[in-house]
Parts: structure tokens; C-alpha cells; sequence
């Protein structure tokens, strides 16, 4: 068991119990300041798998500016002072069979799949090569299209955003 | 770059234990003497009067809405600005295709008055 | 000899030679080198900070004419050892209905945040924290961090005015990010890495001469992230009392002070090295403590104009800070690095030629943004209701 594998292990234990601790939580304010830790676990798993422009990416983005919308979107709601009294709701015989069905499904896909036997590829010398990334985002025949699209996108959901909220001045 | 995270995640412990620390040592260090008229939050120097909770301006919501469109156009920029040299002229011309959108979202926000702190 | 020309260095090769000759396995002896390092680095981040408390309060003394501390010490310099002491034993009052989680974790984040930038950051040729070659955005992932706790304090404060607070310093904190974010493309276009000791490297010239309007964007948006003045709106004495730290005190509260202080010298050495060249001067490659020198001496002049800001600017309102940023700032961040990007390509083959060019053109981009977008900014208000006459004083009633 080498270092590497410890760490990840810690951290993938410490991702999924703080995820699972976002839908237990009682207080809405401790299921977000949850989320942000398992989003710090996500992007320190993506540390260990040496894609260092992604896992600044992911606390940049996502702790940075999408944890914060979602705090303040709890907050919009007058219930989120209160304690949230019923954790589970009445249903919970039929999640929990329906859960462990797809449980099982998963496990058995993957005991089929021979990745997890044959070795991982070598990754290409000096690490990431964010150039190189930058260069196919806007190479024809790379990701030009899905590229100026997505700011299109951007633009649209702003535009969306502000038609919602409507006039503020209200 | 493994060795750089290792760094980078020890730091960040013990970035986080040190004022953890100080604050503990200070904790032990402080009297304790809680009553309930020094415990009740500030309102101005009155009693407290209804619950700590205001009504949330929706202009907070709007401006971490657009402050998320350009952070995550940044995700999609900052490859382009590292390729900056090795790219041809048509490669810039879509960066700078990519902002001008943007730019033009930025007026449209603000013609739409969503930008104000009423 | 070779401990003076790079200090850190030989004491490093030293304490490797002496675990070595324990007999220790070279992967240990790396793993201790390294977390010593992570380990003291904030450690002298945290005691510097005492130095810097002194130095602003003597030079805000001074714009104000009048001594700073000089009574404890030559030239007052244990007054900040004597504060430190008296809030180490201030007792903690913790407000009702406070949650406890975000209470507590508040000051230790916004600590945290900005003790996280300097694992970065070259202080000179060879040393550093870490060459992360994704620095610049690590950064910006730091300031994220730290407005998380300014949310935080405001939240878990259980106090109506602590929120508000909270809300106010968190929207202003966001919305400066997004000039900051722009104008940090510009030198990376420049220089092709995201990394900041490449970035310094290719500061031949440094980057304030041939970005000034991204520099001048940098500037202005970092000393609004540091909740300095004239952007202190949030957490200024006379409004919303003290606003989302109203409810801490005590050490607590003192480490929101010393992670305010330890930011606004954050952002001097990060403006020092981005823009004004690092540790870059004559002869610092070969002599690296000249080099950390040369940082220290760039730091400490950018450092001395941002408490000049305190010392001599009103402060904003909120309304103004956020057309400042959205109408101003943002929209001459984009247009700049447009106008960087369509220039500076064609012309990277002659250094001069391409610093000269840019350099005239940011100027014009910042003189036409500052002059005419000002007034375009803020929305014209009309006024209500006819001016009332001014209330005279009679004298006909006045007896002798």
C-alpha cells in the first residue's frame, strides 16, 4: 500500500462522508458548509491524480462562486433559521429497495470491466500541458464549436437569470 | 507535481491548525464568565427584537449569478490565454469572439438595470 | 561563502546531509525537508505580521501628524507584542443562538485563506514554497476561500446586523474578482504558464510598463478584495458596527485583524511580483538573497502606497463600489485584454516595438474608461420635491 493509495483512500472516505452528511445534516446552513467539503475532497482527488488545472478549477468555481449561490439560495427561504424537524420521509422502504437495486446493478457492471486489471497509462512527460489544452479548445477540428457555444450558453443563462428576477427595483 | 500537492497539503493543515491553535491556547488562557445580558447579541444597545433573520435581497442572488457566468467563462479562458503564443491569428480571433459575447451579456445586464444596488 | 549567496538553500542541504547520515531513506529525508518547509513557512507568515501591525500604525500616525505608539519600547516597536498579550487573555463571549460550527471556523478560514497564498510565491531565485505551475489560479482559489468566511462570521453570528454584514462584504468581495480574474489573463498571455516563478522569469520588462491598464485593474481590485480603504464600507468602524465581526472578541476577533493586515501584504507582494518583476534586478540569478532583496524593497513601496490610500481617501458608499466594479472596471478589463490580444501576437517578435505599443494603447484605454465611463456609471437621480429656504436666525427677539 503505497502512500499515494493511503491518501486517496482518506480522502475518498472523507468525500463521501460529508456527502452523505449533506442529506443527514439538520440545519441547512451545515448540509452547504458539507457540500463544500466534499467539493474540497473532489478537487483533492483530482490533486492526486496530478490534474492540477482542474482541481483549482474546482475550488475556484465551485467553492468560490457556486457554494456561495447555494448558501445564499438557502437563505432566501425563512425555514433555513429554523431546524428542519423529519429526516426521512414516509417512503423510505421503497428508496431504500429501489437504492440497492441500483447498488447491485453498478456491482456487477463493474466486476465485469476489465479496467480495473489491466495497467493505467503512463501519463505524457512534464505533467499536464495546459497549452495544449488551450490549443484544442480552439483547433477546428478540436472543441471550437462546443467553445464559443458555451459563452453563448453563458450569456443565455445570465440573460435567463435576470428575466426571473425580474424588475428589482420593485 | 505530486511532491508541489504534498507541499500544498501539508501547508494547508497547518495553515488551518495555527490560528485553530492560537485561538485554543487563548480560550484556556481567557476568563469565563458568561451572563445572559453579556451573551445577548448587539442590536444597537436595545433588547433584541424579533429573530436574526432579514429579508434577503434578490439583488445578492443576481449578482453571484453573473459573478458565476464569468468565473466559469474564466475556466474556458485561461487554456486560451496559455496558448496565447503558439496559436494562429484565427485561434485569437475566437478568444476574442468569446469575450466580446460575454461583453455584450455585461450591456445587456446593465441596460436591464440588474447591476444596481437598489 | 555559499550560505550567503542563498541561505535557505544550504541550510536545506545540510539538515538533508545530516538526516542521511542518520540513516534515513532519501524519499523520508525529502518528505521531512518539505514538511518543515510547509510547516514554518505560515509560521513566519503569522510572526511577521506583528512587524507589519507597528509599521502601519506608525505611518497612519504620520499622515495624521501625529507620533504612532513610542511609548512602549524604542519607537513603540513592543506595542504590538503588548496588544497581542492583552487579546490573548480577552475573554471569548460567545451570542446566543450562535452556531457553533461557523462561529468558530470563521476567523480560522479567513487566517487560512490568505496564509495559503504564500506557498507560492518566489521570494526568490530558489526560494520558494512550491512551483505550482498552476499558481495564478491557485490564488484566485485562495480568495474564494476567504470570502467563504467573511459568510460564515456573518451567518453564525445569530445577529441581524452581522448578516447584513456578511452579505454586503461577500457581494463586494465577489464582484471584485471579476476584474481581478481579467486582468490576470493579460500577463499570462504574456508569458505562456500560469506558473508565477515563469512569470517572473519572463518579466524582462516588467509587466506595469507593458500592461499598465491590467496592472492599474489589479491594483485597485486586490485592495477591494482586502476590505482596505476606501473600500472598507463593510467592516468600518462607523457603519453597520463593525459588520460581520460585530459579535467576536478576543483573540477571535484578532485573528480577523491580523488576516486583514496579513492580506493587504498579500496583495503588495503579489502586485510586486506579477507586475513590478519579483525578485528580478541586477544580479539576482546568481546571488539569490539579493533577489529576495530586491522583493522585499518592491513589497514594502507597494505596501506603503496602500496604507497611503487609507491614510488619505473617504470611503465609498456601496452603491458607488458596485457601479466602480461592474461599469467600470469590468468592462475595461474585457476591452483591454481584447485589445492585448489582438496586439500583442503580431508584434511578439520585437520586444520593444511590442512594449511600446502596448504600453501607449493601455494608456489611452485608461485615460478614455476613467474619464468618460465615471460619469456614465452611476444613474442619474432625479430629485424629488422643491428645495425648502434655509432656517436663518432671527435677531429681532434677542434682547440686550
Amino acid at each position: 500500500m503505497t502512500g499515494l493509495q493511503v491518501v486517496f483512500l482518506l480522502i475518498g472516505a472523507v468525500t463521501l462522508a460529508s456527502a452523505v452528511m449533506v442529506v443527514a445534516a439538520k440545519r441547512v446552513m451545515h448540509a452547504a458548509l458539507w457540500l463544500i467539503l466534499a467539493l474540497v475532497g473532489v478537487a483533492a482527488a483530482y490533486a492526486t491524480l496530478e490534474a492540477s488545472f482542474f482541481a483549482v478549477m474546482q475550488v475556484a468555481v465551485y467553492v468560490g462562486a457556486i457554494a456561495i449561490l447555494i448558501i445564499f439560495a438557502a437563505m432566501l427561504t425563512r425555514r433555513s433559521m429554523e431546524d428542519d424537524p423529519a429526516r426521512l420521509n414516509k417512503g423510505w422502504p421503497a428508496a431504500l429497495l429501489a437504492a440497492g437495486g441500483l447498488l447491485a446493478g453498478l456491482v456487477y457492471l463493474f466486476s465485469r470491466w476489465t479496467g480495473f486489471s489491466s495497467p493505467a497509462r503512463a501519463l505524457p512527460e512534464g505533467g499536464e500541458n495546459i497549452a495544449a489544452l488551450g490549443l484544442a479548445l480552439t483547433a477546428p477540428e478540436g472543441f471550437l464549436v462546443p467553445f464559443e457555444v458555451a459563452s453563448l450558453l453563458l450569456v443565455a443563462a445570465m440573460i435567463g437569470a435576470i428575466y426571473v428576477a425580474g424588475d428589482l427595483r420593485k | 507535481m505530486l511532491n508541489d500537492w504534498l507541499f500544498v497539503g501539508i501547508f494547508f493543515v497547518v495553515a488551518m491548525f495555527l490560528p485553530a491553535a492560537a485561538i485554543t491556547i487563548a480560550g484556556f488562557l481567557a476568563p469565563k464568565k458568561p451572563n445572559p445580558i453579556k451573551n445577548s447579541t448587539y442590536e444597537c444597545g436595545i433588547e433584541t427584537v424579533g429573530p436574526a433573520w432579514i429579508q434577503f435581497k434578490a439583488q445578492y442572488y443576481v449578482f453571484t449569478l453573473v459573478f458565476l457566468v464569468f468565473d466559469v467563462e474564466m475556466v474556458l479562458l485561461f487554456p486560451w490565454a496559455v496558448a496565447y503564443n503558439q496559436m494562429k491569428l484565427f485561434a485569437i480571433v475566437e478568444g476574442v469572439l468569446f469575450v466580446l459575447i460575454l461583453l455584450g451579456g455585461l450591456v445587456y445586464a446593465w441596460k436591464k438595470r440588474a447591476l444596481e444596488w437598489v | 561563502m555559499s550560505f550567503w549567496y542563498d541561505p535557505v538553500a544550504f541550510i536545506a542541504e545540510w539538515l538533508r546531509g545530516v538526516l542521511l547520515g542518520w540513516g534515513m531513506a532519501p524519499e523520508g529525508a525529502a518528505f521531512v525537508l518539505t514538511a518543515l518547509g510547509a510547516a514554518i513557512m505560515p509560521l513566519l507568515a503569522m510572526l511577521f505580521v506583528i512587524f507589519l501591525i507597528w509599521y502601519e500604525r506608525k505611518l497612519i500616525g504620520r499622515i495624521q501628524n501625529r507620533f504612532g505608539p513610542n511609548r512602549v519600547g524604542p519607537f513603540g516597536l513592543i506595542q504590538p507584542f503588548a496588544d497581542m498579550l492583552k487579546i490573548f487573555i480577552k475573554e471569548y463571549i460567545t451570542p446566543i443562538g450562535a452556531d457553533w460550527l461557523p462561529y468558530n471556523l470563521a476567523p480560522v478560514l479567513s487566517v487560512g485563506g490568505v496564509l495559503l497564498i504564500w506557498a507560492v510565491i518566489p521570494f526568490s531565485a530558489t526560494i520558494m514554497g512550491v512551483n505550482l505551475n498552476v499558481g495564478l489560479v491557485y490564488i484566485i482559489a485562495a480568495g474564494g476561500l476567504g470570502a467563504l468566511s467573511f459568510l460564515l462570521a456573518g451567518w453564525g453570528s445569530n445577529n441581524k446586523y452581522a448578516m447584513i454584514g456578511g452579505f454586503r462584504s461577500v457581494a463586494q468581495l465577489i464582484s471584485y474578482e471579476v476584474p481581478m480574474v481579467v486582468s490576470l489573463l493579460m500577463p499570462v498571455m504574456l508569458t505562456g504558464s500560469l506558473g508565477i516563478n515563469d512569470l517572473v522569469k519572463a518579466q524582462t520588462i516588467p509587466f506595469i510598463v507593458t500592461l499598465p491598464a491590467a496592472a492599474a485593474i489589479f491594483f485597485i481590485t486586490s485592495v477591494a478584495e482586502a476590505g482596505r480603504a476606501p473600500f472598507d464600507l463593510v467592516e468600518a468602524e462607523s457603519e453597520l458596527v463593525a459588520g460581520f465581526n460585530v459579535e467576536y472578541s478576543g483573540l477571535k476577533f484578532g485573528m480577523f485583524f491580523v488576516g486583514e493586515f496579513l492580506h493587504a501584504f498579500t496583495i503588495s507582494l503579489l502586485f510586486s511580483t506579477l507586475f513590478l518583476g519579483g525578485w528580478r534586478g541586477p544580479g539576482a540569478e546568481t546571488y539569490p538573497l539579493l533577489g529576495f532583496l530586491y522583493l522585499v524593497i518592491k513589497t514594502f513601496l507597494v505596501y506603503f502606497v496602500v496604507i497611503l490610500f487609507r491614510g488619505s481617501l473617504p470611503r465609498f458608499r456601496i452603491d458607488q463600489m458596485m457601479d466602480l466594479t461592474w461599469k467600470v472596471l469590468t468592462p475595461l478589463a474585457l476591452v483591454s485584454l481584447v485589445v492585448t490580444a489582438l496586439l500583442a501576437k503580431p508584434l511578439a517578435g520585437i520586444p520593444a516595438l511590442q512594449a511600446v505599443v502596448l504600453f501607449v494603447v493601455n494608456a489611452i484605454l485608461l485615460m478614455v474608461f476613467f474619464s468618460v465611463a465615471g460619469k456614465r456609471a452611476t444613474p442619474k437621480r432625479a430629485i424629488v420635491g422643491k428645495p425648502r429656504p434655509l432656517a436663518t436666525p432671527h435677531h429681532e427677539d434677542v434682547s440686550a
